[in-house]
């Protein structure tokens, strides 16, 4: 009976994202007649293919991304609360496209990619040894930390940020934002398409992280490898997010924290609900970002900011309570 | 004296306090016993002001004790709870000083107040370590300074929750001869929670027995500690020998 | 206090350059608000770790300053979208003041009424408010103008480099009210720094003293955020060095030497940032570095909380 639950759970999931996918595509500022598309005048294709695909296709690879990621750090860390934004991960980004932008002005967005991932493997190593060091694992002291680190490395951007008078206002600077994402400037959003692939492939040994690391090794899992794979694999992810798109916070984190409440922890089983749901999220997300202000947009960073920040917020209290 | 009426204090579904009701004799000490969780601190908290009950009253002498400000209450009745610790950095001297506050509202200590610091520091022998900070104690000494400081509050009545608690044996007599000799001397209703059955069978005058949030049995000592009332209470089967006119309890089989 | 004198004099005559009659005023406004700043989050700082028991938080940390920041930019909305002068107004201030205290009101009888509540929950839920009301703050400038967002973001609030001085006399009045109103809670607070159940016993009004702090914290936390903007870590940093360096439980001394440590260290860092790192930084952002640190460093010390 469960199971049947179950599917029927997914197929609503499935029928969802459908809908989402056709409404991102429909919304915008610019009107396409769609009942005879085969008229589409010279301007309602170029706006479709160039604006609308490119976008919707990015909203849904960095949702499917950023959940993914925040799964992964969770299964590491052994903590529930542990994603990109309460690790440091996206302020370590933010830092590594600033030293670009310092460094080498008017590079590429490849190599700035290359910068960002660099400093979020860098700090998600740091984090990991802070939290080798500390005994007191609880559920509420570790993101607690990472916040903390995440403000430092912030401090140290803005710092030089004003120095350089390179960003007028940091705290404003790479919110996430899809409106400015076109064909030709998205593509590197497509890497996190093989680290999902990835991460389904080595689900079971992820699954097998989350027992903790005398279990995994004790199973015969290689925990160091895994491990610095899966930092590398967020990494790559939030850097390739950040470089599109900009900052967007708490999807990591409340994603699979709600997917876990319904299918449980075995990765095998929850990680494709968790990679749709990211993008059912963010699409929808995105679409009230849109219509809000229409014909105006605000940036998905705020609209998450907010959302994400209340359910996380409802999900402390609901665990504190059971603690 | 202390009358409770019909107090009711719950916790959710559970009931802590179930319309209990009591009367606790001026001028004596009385142990509250009873096994874990059956509202006997709750019960001190609540007569103290500490805890809201949800119904019920509690009256010192007539008085309504909601009716009683906070400022003159602290003069009348004092608490001191299980486990004390702070994190502010206090010597004994000071801390015992608190124990004025209610009267001197923090300004300047006056001679009167100063005297009885001292004495309350003589009493639990703590004039060697005045001058220490309490975060540098062990366990027994810190209890032994909030004790003090409770003493310099002068109250006519004296609550007190597992006071005993980190004592060694010797303090723990000690601190059980102080309280005698202030409800026998000074007249102080003296209210305490112990733990140890034979320490309150020794001491107090009389007990109160707690089950499921209510008296079950209150009386002289020497009524209450009988075999078949202290099984009742704890699920034990106990032995009480009397020794030079006291009850002693053996339950260790 | 010698030392904080010393500063202060070093910040208003060295390098006064060519024109010390122009130059001068302007600094003494400068050091007058920043004194006023580091009162303010002093006594709110160390007055909040009173009544909510432990050293870890302080109200900025809990979210108040965000909490200010959009009940402004609320009113500017009311308001209307033209008069940004709004933000400015003495009316303004009081209003947003008033809407501050039932938040910290809100915010107390909600979460530190409970015992035994977990500290580092309320602070992990002080940071996401934190963030979360950051968010809505931005969410509704955009509102106002969605084009010309940042813009209004920056010319919106105060910083140390733009320090509003049109509410430096209503803010002294105040401050100075608020701190005599104070001053004659700082013997109860000395009891309440033994644990609630103490205080209580020995005769303090609690939920009165309660309530009357957090009214005052509201009222300066106000003060501080309208003169320069949000300075998260100032408070958490004052106060311990206060603790750590005043050998009294006393507030009278604590919250003395907090303010005094505030002066130093903002007028102390100005002065760096004047004359060292000339303007290439600013104080703010010194203090959350360090502060940010610092407080990593509080964490990791405090586990056995």
């Amino acid at each position: 009976m469960s199971l049947n639950k179950d599917i029927l759970r997914t197929f609503l999931f499935v029928l969802l994202f459908a809908v989402l996918v056709i409404a991102s595509l429909a919304i915008g500022v610019k009107q396409i007649s769609w009942l005879d598309f085969t008229n589409w005048q010279n301007s309602e294709a170029p706006v479709f293919f160039i604006s609308r695909i490119p976008r919707t296709v990015a909203l849904i690879l960095a949702g499917v991304g950023l959940s993914i990621s925040g799964l992964i750090m969770q299964q590491i860390s052994l903590n529930k609360f542990v994603s990109p934004t309460t690790a440091g991960t996206l302020d370590a980004a933010k830092l590594g496209i600033l030293i670009s932008m310092i460094m080498l002005p008017g590079m590429a967005s490849l190599y700035q990619m290359g910068f960002a991932f660099l400093f979020t493997v860098l700090a998600s190593l740091v984090f990991m040894q802070m939290l080798k060091r500390i005994q007191h694992r609880s559920l509420i002291y570790i993101p607690l930390l990472g916040i903390m680190f995440g403000n430092v490395l912030a401090a140290i951007g803005t710092f030089f940020a004003y120095k350089f008078d390179i960003v007028q206002n940091m705290e404003t600077w790479l919110i996430g934002d899809f409106s400015k994402v076109l064909k030709g400037n998205y593509e590197l959003i497509y890497i996190s398409l093989p680290v999902v692939a990835l991460t389904y492939l080595y689900a079971n040994k992820l699954t097998t992280l989350g027992l903790g690391k005398d279990m995994a090794k004790n199973l015969g899992v290689n925990y160091d490898l895994i491990v610095l794979v899966g930092l590398i694999c967020v990494s790559l992810t939030v850097s390739a997010v950040m470089i599109t798109a900009g900052a967007i916070p708490f999807i990591g984190l409340i994603v699979p924290n709600i997917v876990s409440l319904f299918y449980g922890d075995n990765l095998k089983r929850s990680l494709p609900i968790t990679a749709l749901f990211g993008a059912i999220l963010l699409l929808f997300s995105d679409i009230i970002s849109r219509l809000i202000i229409y014909p105006y947009e605000i940036p998905i960073g705020l609209t998450i900011g907010i959302i994400g920040g209340i359910i996380f917020l409802v999900f402390i209290g609901k665990r504190m309570r059971y603690a | 004296m202390i009358t409770v009426k019909k107090v009711n204090k719950r916790y959710g579904e559970f009931r802590v306090l179930d319309d209990l009701s009591i009367s606790f004799p001026k001028g004596k000490v009385t142990s509250l016993i009873g096994g874990n969780g059956t509202g006997k601190s709750t019960l001190l908290g609540v007569v103290s002001k500490l805890l809201n009950k949800d119904s019920g009253n509690v009256f010192v002498v007539d008085q309504d004790i909601s009716d009683i400000s906070s400022k003159e209450f602290a003069t009348r009745l004092s608490f001191l709870k299980q486990s004390n610790h702070t994190h502010i950095r206090l010597k004994v001297r000071e801390l015992v000083c608190f124990g004025r506050f209610p009267y001197n509202r923090g300004k300047r200590m006056c001679s009167e107040d100063c005297c009885i610091v001292d004495r309350a520091l003589n009493f639990m022998e703590l004039e060697d370590i005045a001058d220490k900070y309490i975060d540098e104690l062990s366990g027994g000494q810190r209890q032994r300074a909030y004790l003090a400081m409770v003493l310099a509050q002068d109250t006519e009545y004296v609550l007190l929750d597992e006071p005993l608690n980190n004592l060694d044996m010797k303090y723990s007599v000690q601190i059980m001869r102080t309280l005698q000799k202030l409800a026998k001397e000074f007249g102080k209703t003296v209210i305490i929670i112990v733990h140890d059955i034979n320490i309150a069978a020794y001491y107090s005058d009389y007990i109160a027995a707690l089950k499921d949030g209510a008296i079950k049995y209150f009386g002289k000592t020497e009524e209450i500690i009988k075999p078949e009332i202290l099984k009742e209470i704890f699920g034990l089967d106990f032995e009480v020998i009397q020794r030079n006119g006291k009850p002693v309890c053996l339950y260790y089989n | 206090m010698g030392l904080a004198i010393l500063v202060i004099l070093v910040y208003m005559f060295t390098m006064l350059g060519t024109r010390p009659d122009y130059v001068l005023p302007r600094r003494a406004i400068k050091v007058a608000a920043m004194v006023l700043i580091a009162c303010s989050v002093g006594y709110s700082s160390v007055v909040f770790q009173t009544i909510t028991n432990n050293r870890i938080l302080t109200p900025s940390i809990m979210g108040f300053e965000s909490v200010y920041i959009l009940f402004q930019s609320f009113i500017v909305f009311l308001y209307g979208d033209a008069t940004f002068q709004v933000i400015q107004s003495q009316e303004n201030f009081v209003f947003s003041v008033l809407l501050m205290f039932g938040f910290a009101l809100i915010l107390y009888f909600t979460m530190f009424r409970k015992e035994n509540v977990n500290v580092y929950f309320l602070l992990l839920v002080g940071l996401i408010l934190g963030s979360i009301f950051g968010s809505m703050t931005s969410f509704m400038q955009m509102i106002i103008d969605p084009n010309e967002f940042s813009v209004i973001q920056k010319s919106l609030f105060a910083s140390f480099n733009n320090i509003n001085t049109e509410l430096l006399g209503i803010s002294a009045i105040t401050l100075i009210i608020s701190l005599l109103i104070g001053s004659r809670l700082l013997h109860n607070l000395d009891v309440l720094s033994l644990g609630k159940e103490h205080a209580i016993n020995l005769g303090v009004n609690y939920q009165r003293l309660v309530q009357v702090s957090l009214l005052i914290i509201a009222v300066q936390v106000s003060i501080s955020t309208a003169l320069v903007g949000p300075i998260t870590f100032l408070g958490i940093l004052i106060a311990n060095l206060s603790y750590e360096f005043i050998p009294s439980y006393k507030h009278r001394h604590t919250i003395l030497g907090a303010s005094l440590m505030g002066i130093l260290l903002i007028i102390g860092g100005q002065y760096l940032v004047e004359h060292v790192f000339n303007m290439g930084t600013t104080i703010s952002i010194l203090i959350n570095f360090v502060g940010g640190l610092y407080f990593i460093i509080l964490l990791l010390k405090s586990r056995k909380i």
